[in-house]
Order: C-alpha cells, then sequence, then structure tokens
C-alpha cells in the first residue's frame, strides 16, 4: 500500500514537473553577425537545449548588413530577436531607447557577478552610462583587431638576407607600427616562389565600419584619444592632436605604399581572401577568425603566426566583441534570461573557448594553461588588456559614419590633408553632439 | 430588350440590390467605383507625401521615439542647401545622369538602327544585346566588380591589351578619377538595351512609304536619316531619356554594389547619401527635408520634360 502511494505521488510529480516543463518550453531565437564564432555557439547551444528543453533558432546576419538589419529590429520594435549579441557601440542606445533589458536585479537574484569577467570586456560590452553599475548585457565574445603573417615566408633564409639587407634589422614579428609598415613595404611586390605578393591586407572598407576599425588600430598606438576629458565632449585637441594626425598619414601611407592594388573597399572577408590566396604576407583582422585562420589547411597550421596590434608611443587594439542582451521587445525574457544565466556558467565559458568562442570569464582567461591554449590566446589576453573602443554614445552610427567618411575621403580618395580630415571630423560630431543635446 | 452583356448583368443583380442602386445617380455609382483607389492613392501616396513635408520641418528621429520632437522651422533645409557635401552629391549624380543618358541614348539608337535592317541572325542579336537588362543589378554590380579587379579583372587586361599599360597599374573602383566614370560604363551596359528596344519600336513604327515617297524625290540616305528616321524616333527617344533619367536619378543598388559611394565620397549619389540620412545616421527630419528637395527637383525637371515632349508629339 505504502509502495503504491509511493509510486502514485511519484508519478503525480513527474506528471506535474513534465507539465510545468512543456507549459515553459520556449523557442528562443538568438541574432548575431554571421561568422565562425556564431556557428561555435550553435553547436555550444545545443548543451542548453538539453538542459533546459527551450529550442534554439539562430538568425545570423552578413557583417556588412548586421547593424543595419538588427538596428532597424529593435528601432521598429521587432520581436524576431529574443537574445541578441550586438555590438559594443550599439550599448548606449540600446540602454537609452529601452531596446535592451537592464540586467541588474537579474545578476543580482542569480549570483552573477561582472567581477567574474574582464574588467575591459565588462566596461565596454555591458556598462551604460559608460563605467557605471549599470548592466544591460553580459560579455559575450571578447574581441579585439591583431594581426597574422606567413610564419613560412618569415622563415625563409633568402627573405631574411634580402630583409636584413634592406633594413638593416633581422626579419621578425614587428614590435612598433612603424616596423610593421616596415615589414610590409618589404614585402611590397616581391616575388616568392613565382607569384607577386604585397605587404599587409589593411581595413579600408567604406559602407559599414571597416576604415574607421582599421585606423584606429593606428590612432590608438600613437595616443589617440576622442574627448580631453573623459564625458566633456571637448574634442578639439584631442581628435586632431599632432599625434592623430601622425598616425592618421601613417595609414594612409600604409595603405598607398603596403596593400595589394584594388584594396580600395576591404574588410574582414577581404583580408581574408588575400591572406588565405597567399597575396599578403600579412594581414590585419579579429581575433574571432584567428581559430579559423589556425585551421586552414593552405595557409594555417605551421604556415602561420599572429601577434597584437603593435605599439608605438603607447600599446594599443581597436575593441571588437559583444555582449549578449535579452530584448525588451521579446514576449520570452525568462527563457531569454534562462539562457543567459545558463552562458555566465564557467564551464560553459570554457567549452565556449575550446570551440572557438573568446570567453570573456576569468576562469577561463587566468587559467594557467589558457596562454598556451592556442597560439594565439597570449596576444588575444595581451590585446584586451589595451584595447579601446569608439564612441558608444546612441548616436553612435552618425558618428561613425561621419568618420568613415572623413577618412576614406582622406585616406583613399585623396582629398585633402590628415589636419583638414581630423578637423572637419570634429565639426562633425560637433553637430551630432548639439543636436544630441550634449553640447 | 436586346441580349447585351448591360442587359444580362442587369436580370442578374437581385432584386434588393437593384432597388439600392436604382437610387444612385451615375455619378454616385463612378465615386462608389472609384473610391477604393482613391482612398489607396491618399493612404499610400498622398498622406506619406504629407507627413513626409510636416517632418521635414522637425528633429524627428525615427529610432528616438521616446525623445521629444521639436518644430525646427526652416533649419533642415537650410543645412542642405549650405552643405557643400551635399553639392557634391548633387554633382556626382549629374555627372552620373548626364553621362550614362547620353552615351545610353547614342549606342542604343545606333544599335537599334543596326537591328532594324533585315539580315541573317536578327532576332538572335537582338535576344543577345537585351540579356544584360534582364539581370538583377546585384549580379552586375558585383560580378563588374570581378571584371574591374586589378590583378585578375578581365577589363583591366582588355584596357591593358591595347594601351599596353600594366593591368594593375590602374584601379577602376579604387581611383577618384576613373571610379565615376566606371559606374557610367556599368550603367550604360546594363541599360542600353532598353532605350535600343524603345528606339527600334519607334524606328518600326516609321511606314515604308514615307521612305518609298522620298527615294522617288531622290532624297539622299543622309537626308532621309536626318528628316525622316531622326524626326519620327524623336519621341520614342524622348520617352526613354524621361524613364533612364527617372530611374538614374534614384539609383542605389547598382552602384552601392560596386563602390558604397566611394572612393571617399566620390560616386555617393543622392540616393545614396539620403538613404545614410535617414535609415543609418536616422536623421528623419532632415532625411524628410532632404527627400523633398529632391522630389520638387524631379518633379519640377521633369514636368518641363514632359512638356516638351508633347510638343514635340504634337508637331
Amino acid at each position: 500500500m505504502k509502495f503504491s502511494k509511493l509510486t502514485t505521488v511519484s508519478a503525480l510529480s513527474l506528471a506535474a514537473a513534465g507539465m510545468s516543463s512543456a507549459a515553459q518550453a520556449e523557442e528562443l531565437t538568438l541574432c548575431w553577425a554571421a561568422w565562425d564564432p556564431a556557428n561555435a555557439l550553435v553547436e555550444l547551444s545545443k548543451e542548453f537545449e538539453e538542459q533546459s528543453g527551450h529550442t534554439m533558432s539562430f538568425e545570423f546576419i552578413p557583417w556588412p548588413n548586421f547593424a543595419d538589419r538588427m538596428l532597424n529590429e529593435l528601432n521598429s520594435g521587432g520581436k524576431l530577436c529574443d537574445l541578441l549579441i550586438g555590438d559594443s557601440q550599439w550599448i548606449g542606445g540600446g540602454a537609452e531607447n529601452g531596446h535592451y533589458v537592464k540586467l541588474n536585479d537579474f545578476f543580482d537574484a542569480e549570483g552573477i557577478s561582472m567581477g567574474d569577467f574582464a574588467d575591459a570586456t565588462v566596461y565596454a560590452y555591458s556598462t551604460w552610462p559608460k563605467g557605471t553599475p549599470n548592466y544591460y548585457a553580459l560579455p559575450a565574445m571578447g574581441d579585439a583587431n591583431g594581426w597574422f603573417y606567413r610564419k613560412d615566408w618569415f622563415a625563409r633564409d633568402d627573405i631574411k638576407a634580402a630583409f636584413k639587407e634592406a633594413t638593416g634589422r633581422d626579419l621578425a614579428e614587428p614590435t612598433t607600427q612603424k616596423e610593421l609598415l616596415e615589414t610590409a613595404q618589404f614585402f611590397q611586390g616581391r616575388e616568392i616562389d613565382g607569384q607577386t605578393v604585397y605587404g599587409a591586407a589593411i581595413f579600408t572598407e567604406r559602407g559599414s565600419e571597416g576604415i574607421t576599425m582599421g585606423v584606429t588600430s593606428a590612432l590608438y598606438p600613437w595616443g589617440f584619444k576622442y574627448e580631453n576629458e573623459p564625458g566633456s565632449y571637448d574634442m578639439e585637441g584631442a581628435v586632431n592632436s599632432p599625434e592623430a594626425v601622425e598616425a592618421l598619414e601613417f595609414y594612409k601611407e600604409f595603405y598607398k605604399t603596403a596593400t595589394p592594388p584594388g584594396y580600395t573597399n576591404s574588410y574582414m572577408g577581404e583580408s581574408l581572401d588575400a591572406f588565405k590566396s597567399g597575396q599578403v604576407a600579412m594581414a590585419m583582422n579579429w581575433f574571432a577568425f584567428f581559430p579559423g585562420l589556425y585551421a586552414d589547411p593552405n595557409t594555417g597550421g605551421e604556415k602561420i603566426d599572429f601577434f597584437v596590434n603593435p605599439p608605438q608611443n603607447q600599446a594599443g587594439s581597436t575593441l571588437g566583441g559583444q555582449g549578449i542582451s535579452v530584448v525588451a521587445y521579446s514576449e520570452k525574457q525568462d527563457a531569454a534570461l534562462e539562457y543567459i544565466k545558463w552562458f555566465a556558467n564557467p564551464e560553459v565559458q570554457q567549452k565556449w573557448w575550446d570551440l572557438g568562442g573568446y570567453s570573456a570569464h576569468k576562469a577561463v582567461l587566468e587559467d594557467p594553461g589558457f596562454v598556451d591554449s592556442a597560439p594565439f590566446a597570449g596576444d588575444f589576453l595581451e590585446a584586451m588588456g589595451a584595447v579601446q573602443d569608439f564612441w558608444q554614445e546612441p548616436a553612435y552610427a552618425e558618428l561613425l559614419l561621419a568618420m568613415q567618411k572623413r577618412i576614406h575621403d582622406y585616406v583613399v580618395a585623396d582629398q585633402g590633408t590628415a589636419q583638414e580630415a581630423l578637423d572637419k571630423l570634429i565639426e562633425d560630431w560637433t553637430e551630432t553632439f548639439e543636436d544630441e543635446g550634449k553640447l | 430588350m436586346s441580349d447585351t452583356p448591360i442587359t444580362r448583368a442587369a436580370e442578374a443583380t437581385p432584386p434588393v440590390m437593384a432597388r439600392k442602386i436604382k437610387g444612385l445617380s451615375d455619378r454616385a455609382i463612378a465615386w462608389i467605383f472609384v473610391a477604393p483607389t482613391i482612398f489607396l492613392l491618399l493612404a499610400i501616396n498622398i498622406f506619406p507625401l504629407i507627413w513626409t513635408i510636416n517632418l521635414s520641418f522637425t528633429n524627428f528621429r525615427a529610432n528616438r521615439l521616446n525623445r521629444d520632437v521639436e518644430y525646427v522651422g526652416l533649419r533642415n533645409y537650410e543645412r542642405i542647401l549650405n552643405d557643400t557635401d551635399i553639392w557634391l552629391n548633387m554633382q556626382a549624380t549629374a555627372h552620373f545622369l548626364f553621362w550614362t543618358i547620353f552615351f545610353q541614348v547614342l549606342i542604343g539608337f545606333t544599335l537599334a538602327w543596326l537591328i532594324n535592317r533585315k539580315f541573317k541572325g536578327n532576332d538572335l542579336w537582338t535576344t543577345i544585346i537585351v540579356l544584360p537588362m534582364m539581370l538583377s543589378p546585384a549580379v552586375v554590380g558585383n560580378f563588374w566588380k570581378f571584371l574591374y579587379q586589378p590583378q585578375i579583372g578581365l577589363f583591366n587586361y582588355i584596357v591593358a591589351f591595347f594601351t599596353g599599360k600594366d593591368p594593375s597599374s590602374f584601379e577602376m573602383l579604387g581611383s577618384v578619377d576613373l571610379a565615376p566614370w566606371s559606374i557610367v560604363i556599368v550603367d550604360t551596359w546594363m541599360w542600353t538595351p532598353f532605350v535600343m528596344l524603345i528606339c527600334l519600336a519607334g524606328l518600326r513604327s516609321i511606314p515604308d512609304y514615307i521612305y518609298e515617297a522620298a527615294e522617288i524625290d531622290r532624297a539622299s540616305k543622309l537626308r532621309q536619316f536626318f528628316t525622316i528616321t531622326v524626326p519620327m524616333v524623336l519621341p520614342f527617344l524622348m520617352l526613354a531619356v524621361l524613364f533612364r533619367g527617372i530611374e538614374n536619378f534614384k539609383m542605389f543598388d547598382l552602384v552601392v554594389q560596386l563602390t558604397g559611394g566611394g572612393p571617399g565620397s566620390t560616386t555617393e549619389l543622392t540616393s545614396i547619401n539620403l538613404k545614410r540620412e535617414a535609415f543609418e545616421k536616422w536623421r528623419t527630419g532632415y532625411a524628410s527635408a532632404y527627400a523633398i528637395i529632391l522630389f520638387v527637383t524631379v518633379f519640377g525637371l521633369a514636368s518641363i520634360y514632359v512638356k516638351a515632349l508633347n510638343k514635340v508629339k504634337e508637331r
């Protein structure tokens, strides 16, 4: 009898649990850019599906259209995405326009501490206003702009000897921006194995964010600042400082003297293509692509190595990467928050890194084995220690497009001087901040 | 009563409905028929236009719905008309418009004149010539991008073959001097067949007896061309120019695929710039003023042109 009662109670409990689970099971849609780490996330999320009973679907948009598509979705209050891994610069708009759910209470309730994540990523991907403990995203994918090169070419005696003769120093990973340029210029137009190769593939894309992400990789090491005092919007003397002018001139010289012909509108895809097709000795791109590059059967493995964006007056790398946010228009916010909770787990974060995603969790980054876990892991850590990001203001798109125009006009279209380009940029940005009521 | 469709419809109308309609005048019935169309026209054309005019006097941003909207008077219009960058966009658009129309009319008319002559394989050549205009602009933009590639592009190699220049020594899409011409070339390649078809229709509408009469009057071929062919095809040509002018004024997809508006802003046509203002920068009020200025420009030019076209047709 006792056994029978126990069985009945157990059966009822199981049935109730099943019903409750069925009632809560949701189909969540996660939106992100279409690139290598997105595939890793699909793989990783299978574990979440098994554990939670929710199903995941994904909306991955190619990078050139990602901002347009997703910002339109948010601005129209669209319900396509329950979770969004949005670019770091969107955080201001996401918070101020009410697109993202504020996560502080949720983090407190679930014991998720932002102190467990790398400080630079929390600052860049999660907080708005910047640096305040108001969180709108969990750091999901750490990233920065770095460099990779043909290790096999750098190791060849004939090339090393020619380099020594040309420059008076040994051919090695560049340790300054000027060495980087010198190395690229050495390879420019050189014959290697019967093929003409070029120095380096850099970002020059006009339409979205390409040339800005490229040029800031030169500006930051020269000491470029957006404002004289953070939060003051006082840009005169900072944006157009002598160091900024020199860095911009440097980037133009790089473009003119050390890149393949026709690289007038190039971004991530073109950089990868140039390297994989054996056209260039070096290339800049986001760390997110490095696992795929290392695994490439033709130019990966022993033929490739990586280095952090070289310093000049100081260390500095352009920040990439994103945080994961819950979209305020989603009708499945509880399930979406469950995903965030699951994703914040250190074990899941370790798997994320193992699969090719860049975890920002300190448990992963500070693990003694991390630096040796991949040939680019140490460089990634170094880069994340000196990252700078573009404006993250709600009007970031307007600020970004102004910079795209001014820089492309000067670097690619040969219009005006570096000083004029930066002066005009200040005018554009001032107008935007005046419209925003911040000046 | 004769058996006509109208009487059959009258007989088939249910008496209840017939009684209702009986009280209505012809004018009222006509209004009932046209009302849905007028309603649709108002809803999807006139109302948005009025709304855009209204927005053009504000600082409204479609991505900042929680922000107060202020009326700023004519400030948006002032800013646009005093912005040197926008005037450069206008110049780029004018350059694109003028040269595409010029080449398309010239080549299109020549092709139509050649195709109009009876020869073997005439139909096959017509089909081959019209193929480019059947392609999607996105596809055309992408493959011309490859053709213009300095290292592997066929276009550069063809130019190199005839000029002896190094193919990778010039960049059609990357050079400030060449990029405006590169988009003209692609648009001309794609849309010349359209102009050719319209001209062909014009040429085929000229009755043979006019030429026969001219032959009897011993008019030379050149004289026949300038006094018969050109005047009679002119209304068709002007129509083609109108279509291409309107189409190219709003050119977007092909140029975005080819150059993205670059290098710098050399090929940033007004439509590309307008899209950036409206849907990337989200300056909705400003973009509305910009759109109104463009609308007035196109509408004004098109009206003048249509009047000229009507005069030519009346001759």
